[in-house]
């Protein structure tokens, strides 16, 4: 997004009209400038922007064009990272700030890496991405059997299950969770969404899940789609 | 003067198609065991860190070497992180002429290498366990630390490699210089270090029996995603 002569400037955030802040930061968060990226949050909410807004529109907008440039191949996973810490650093600032003002959930989300996996760089993207979507996401961690998930489902009470796996030999145990769910019964009263490097749309399909997700930012879209398809089937 | 014609029957042509990682050790394997009658061709070892590639590659390889002869193929690949999709157009190539490609069992480089039960039991000991072979311990400055972009940005070590424990070396060779190599990659990733002599393990035996025209050795996967 931003060339070469742009590390040269020193933008003065202070100095930006709101438009342009905005912009800024989503270039910055683009560049991975965490400082940056924790100093334009710290403006906006001095110029009494809501949380909720500078999340949406400066970290999920900056963190969104992040991600189809991963997905086209202009960025690389290094490059995500960094893009994700620097969003981290605003999310750290404004998660307090958004319990206490905005207790609207999208939606409940157990998510975890199956059973015999340990890779979960994916599942932590998601989970930023969700938060900043306005889910509420419960995080179980690597390596988690179905009785893992049985147990959060039990706990949590959530609208969405979503499993995670890197590894070709990880992935299957996603469909030994989904039969788990509707052996017990239970398959349809969540939503199961599922993902990582390995998968694809037949996979998620062959597995019973609801489903695939491509990358962090599609998964937002979906478990909104998924939920107010849902929803509609209830009303 | 002898009127005989003496009938040469040649040796059918075989065709490897590789990861550019196995390279060194098809060659030595190739010239070790005298099969000149293999053609090994490779595709970029790059594709380790981008395996969406590997299949259309693939798929373009095999669409090559069947337009120049009609010997057998053999994908020195494992699944590679293809998800199936490696396995797919091999099947899609088998339908129109039965047999005519496999490949070599298992997810990973590591796991021919090791041996299908040999890796599993590695796995489960400890599952916190990163893979080298030869070839990625001599390529690890490109192949590891600056495809990761750790040579940029070493903060984004704790994020790539807080949930492993050690690092496995699964050596092809007894080279002691790569061995010392191989512990100072773990000491750079702050891993454990252990190192098992594989030998070329499966590869060996699967590139014999490909030769020997025994087909079941080397056998796709099932569906991942059967029910």
């Amino acid at each position: 997004m931003s060339d070469e002569s742009d590390y040269d400037d020193v933008v003065d955030l202070n100095a930006l009209p709101d438009d342009e802040l905005v912009e800024q930061m989503q270039d910055d968060l683009y560049d991975g400038l965490r400082d940056e990226v924790i100093e334009g949050t710290q403006i906006l909410l001095k110029r009494n922007w809501k949380p909720a807004v500078i999340l949406k529109d400066a970290l999920v907008g900056g963190m969104t064009i992040v991600g189809v440039d991963f997905r086209d191949g202009i960025l690389f996973v290094p490059e995500v990272l960094l893009s994700a810490n620097a969003m981290k650093g605003g999310m750290e600032i404004l998660r307090p700030l958004l319990s206490a003002t905005d207790n609207v959930s999208a939606g409940k989300m157990v998510i975890g890496t199956v059973k015999g996996d340990i890779h979960d760089i994916g599942k932590n993207l998601v989970k930023m991405m969700m938060e900043g979507g306005g889910f509420e996401v419960i995080d179980l961690g690597i390596n988690q059997s179905v009785g893992d998930f049985f147990a959060a489902i039990e706990e949590y009470k959530p609208d969405i299950v979503g499993m995670s796996a890197l590894l070709t030999t990880t992935m299957p145990y996603m469909k030994v969770v989904i039969d788990e769910m509707v052996a017990k019964g239970i398959r349809d009263d969540f939503i199961v969404l599922v993902g990582g490097a390995p998968l694809n749309e037949e996979f998620g399909a062959a597995v019973g899940a609801d489903a695939y997700c491509r990358d962090a930012a599609s998964t937002v879209d979906i478990a909104k789609e998924q939920m107010a398809l849902r929803q509609a089937a209830v009303s | 003067m002898d009127n005989s014609t003496a009938t040469i029957i040649p040796f059918p042509t075989l065709n490897i198609i590789a990861c550019g990682a196995l390279a060194k050790e098809l060659i030595a394997l190739k010239s070790l065991n005298h099969l000149q009658q293999i053609n090994i061709s490779c595709l970029p070892a790059r594709y380790h860190n981008t395996p969406k590639l590997i299949p259309d590659a693939v798929d373009k390889k095999i669409e090559l070497i069947k337009s120049r002869n009609d010997g057998k193929i053999l994908i020195a690949y494992g699944d590679c992180g293809t998800g199936g999709l490696l396995d797919a157009v091999i099947e899609k190539h088998n339908l129109l002429q039965e047999n005519l490609v496999e490949r070599l069992p298992g997810a990973h480089c590591y796991q021919f290498f090791a041996g299908q039960q040999a890796f599993i039991d590695i796995q489960e000991e400890e599952i916190g366990s990163f893979y080298l072979t030869d070839f990625l311990v001599n390529q690890f400055e490109s192949y590891v630390w600056k495809s990761l972009g750790l040579d940029k940005n070493p903060e984004l070590l704790e994020l790539y490699f807080s949930n492993y424990k050690r690092l496995v070396f699964l050596a092809q060779t007894n080279n002691e210089k790569l061995t010392k190599l191989a512990e100072t990659c773990a000491n750079r990733l702050n891993l454990k270090f252990e190192r098992i002599y594989t030998g070329y393990g499966d590869l060996e035996k699967s590139l014999n029996n490909f030769n020997a025209g025994e087909i079941p050795i080397v056998q796709i996967q099932p569906k991942l995603y059967a029910s």
